[in-house]
């Protein structure tokens, strides 16, 4: 006679069985998270985040608009160059008596070299504001799109669907679908650089230093003098995005 | 474009697709409540199209995430959204309450069909008959006690299905309306807007489909079921035209910011398919269903003015949808200009779109044919008035039953 197994020990054996597995692929997936097999060898995350916030400074009133952040960008990332997708763009405004005239040709690589001849003038570079409270992470339904813990907004592009909630829910038009990917992107803060110890193309490659990049815990760094001195202000505060990039010199009519 | 527009909004990420998403999900929603003012308010009336209803509501519901998917960058991973959801995303519940409302539908025709399944086994004869023992499955207790459970639980899940219904509609409304990055979009009264223009394009919906299927079938339409149609239809276009007229004339009295952009967005940019058609095609029909009451008038008349009223709520609805989905995101998050929205050919373009709007008759077409949900008992028409009918058709009777020989009963 086959011995029968009691009900309730047998339910005491599954829950044991679930529980093991839950705890099993959890742990996995969070060892997963914080570490990666590189080609030199494991890359402890933890250790790399811990003392780092980065923040990103731009100095309205240096730039002048010669879109060299632009290209070192999409060269950089892959970005299409004969697309309309930027990770990075550059804003002419021209004030005159009958109104703001906003330009970015290009994205900021086609300005033309002659100036208007009057006009209160000045560029203004945008990329991702790697928010606080990023909207992004908040409506992606798969998780894709994630803020690191030293401060940066990455997307798995292996995991989005493509469904672009994200482009729809950021306030500063940072994001596009990739033409090639056909995911979600935006800017990292070129993140892979980030990792090797570099600092952003476009940073890099600003002849006049108007993009500055740093960290925000190491008080020696370049932008925590410029946030503990200037007065700077980011982009739409009253969407309470909370974001990290900074504008020195921000007129009121920058949207 | 117009004005300043950010570099990556030259292209308008949400194209026809999701237009039709909402536009689908609120004729099921809307046809749903239509049955189940029969089964759960008693609207006796409603008792010729109640299964109808539905079976039509099944239709465009099996469609709805079609559109929604093909829309993807990634199509093949859409399934992430239930095996991996992020609870803090508004569209991540999407697959669960879609799932959820999709098995009460399902189960809530079974059950309103288990009698007549079970008869049809019997009858009919070969494939077809087995078809239906399988589609039975194995329940064939026809006692009159099973019969009162069948009627207990499809009223349950009647009762059930109106707050899934308004949930999975409002819900669509919901991720819209809490985008605070769009303007135009951003309004808590989003999902209420939502769900009464679902209702009505659901109503206008029945409306059209049980006209034709009296057309196909040559039956004189049960004027009363219309007239009641008419009367609902009318009570619910007068609360969604007050609300979507509400938000604007809200937002113009705040006068933030944002409303030069939203004036310059239903003004400039697409004063004919807001004014003209989604608020002129509603304020049309209110008129034509209110005109189609009018004791004076004939019968046919009525029947007349309530079809084109029908029409026209469907085609207000279409619109509806086109103007906040792609209006949305006309305007640009700079506030200072408006993009272009190409439409295009193929690639979520004019022809798969119109792909998707009729792909929901045929898949009813299909339904009605397998379960034919008939109820009245009227004879079929002998002739028409005006001409003598050819007597070689009258052997074959009506093109439905020549088309479909299973479908009367």
């Amino acid at each position: 006679m086959k011995k029968k197994i009691p009900r309730r020990e047998f339910l005491i054996g599954a829950c044991k069985v679930l529980a093991t597995g839950f705890l099993a692929t959890g742990g996995g997936v969070g060892i997963g998270m914080k570490t990666v097999f590189a080609r030199d060898g494991v890359m402890d995350w933890r250790k790399f985040w811990a003392g780092k916030q980065w923040v990103f400074v731009v100095d309205t009133y240096r730039c002048i608009g010669c879109g060299r952040c632009v290209m070192a960008c999409k060269e950089e990332n892959a970005v299409p160059l004969d697309k309309e997708v930027y990770r990075t763009w550059v804003e002419r405004y021209v004030e005159r008596e009958e109104g703001v005239t906003i330009e970015s040709p290009g994205g900021g690589l086609d300005f033309p070299l002659q100036a208007p001849e009057e006009g209160k003038q000045f560029f203004v570079s945008k990329l991702c504001n790697q928010c606080q409270d990023p909207p992004c992470v908040q409506v992606c339904p798969v998780s894709a799109t994630y803020r690191t813990e030293d401060g940066v907004v990455l997307v798995d592009n292996q995991r989005c669907v493509g469904c672009r909630y994200c482009i729809q829910a950021c306030p500063y038009g940072t994001r596009f679908l990739h033409p090639v990917t056909h995911v979600a992107d935006k800017c990292t803060w070129c993140y892979h650089r980030l990792v090797k110890g570099m600092r952003p193309a476009c940073v890099t490659i600003c002849p006049v230093g108007a993009r500055k990049f740093g960290n925000r815990e190491d008080s020696d760094s370049e932008v925590t003098k410029i946030l503990e001195k200037e007065r700077v202000r980011g982009l739409k505060p009253e969407k309470g995005t909370k974001p990290q990039v900074f504008y020195l010199g921000l007129d009121e009519v920058v949207m | 474009m117009t004005g300043y527009i950010f570099p990556n909004e030259l292209e308008v990420n949400w194209g026809l697709f999701i237009v039709l998403y909402p536009y689908l999900t609120g004729l099921v929603a809307g046809a749903f409540i239509v049955s189940s003012l029969y089964h759960v308010f008693g609207v006796e009336k409603l008792k010729p199209v109640s299964r109808l209803a539905l079976l039509a509501a099944l239709a465009v519901l099996l469609v709805a995430p079609m559109a929604l998917t093909s829309h993807l960058g990634q199509p093949l991973r859409a399934l992430n959204m239930l095996w991996t959801p992020n609870p803090t995303s508004a569209m991540a519940g999407f697959g669960y309450i879609y799932s959820f409302y999709l098995i009460i539908v399902l189960l809530e025709i079974w059950f309103m069909y288990r009698k007549d399944l079970v008869q049809w086994a019997a009858e009919k004869p070969g494939w077809v008959g087995k078809m239906y023992n399988l589609l039975t499955l194995g329940a064939k207790d026809i006692s009159p006690s099973a019969l009162q459970t069948d009627h207990k639980v499809v009223g349950i899940l009647a009762i059930v299905g109106i707050p899934s219904a308004a949930f999975l509609h409002g819900y669509v409304g919901f991720i819209f309306g809490a985008i605070k990055a769009n303007p135009w979009w951003s309004t808590p009264l989003m999902p209420v807007i939502f769900l009464l223009s679902a209702i009505v394009s659901g109503i206008a919906l029945l409306i059209i489909v049980y006209a034709a299927s009296c057309l196909l079938r040559r039956r004189e339409m049960d004027f009363h079921c219309l007239m009641t149609m008419n009367k609902y239809l009318w009570v619910f276009l007068i609360f969604a035209f007050v609300l979507e007229v509400l938000e604007v004339i809200h937002m113009a009295y705040e006068a933030e910011k944002k409303w030069s952009a939203v004036k310059g967005l239903i003004t400039q940019v697409l004063p004919f398919s807001y004014f003209g058609i989604q608020l002129g095609g509603m304020l049309a029909a209110f008129f034509l269903l209110l005109a189609g009451r009018w004791k004076k008038i004939s019968q046919s008349i009525a029947r007349n003015l309530t079809l084109a009223a029908g029409g026209l709520v469907l085609a207000s609805v279409l619109a509806m949808r086109f103007n906040v989905v792609i209006g949305g995101q006309l305007i640009s998050k700079s506030l200072k200009g408006y993009a272009v929205f190409h439409v295009p050919l193929w690639e979520e373009g004019i022809i798969p779109a119109a792909g998707f709007l009729i792909l929901p008759f045929v898949l009813l077409v299909g339904l009605v044919y397998l379960l034919p949900p008939w109820l009245d008992s009227q004879p079929e028409k002998k002739r028409r008035r005006g001409f003598e009918r050819n007597p070689h058709r009258q052997e074959h009777g009506s093109i439905f039953k020549r088309l479909f020989p299973f479908g009367e009963h």
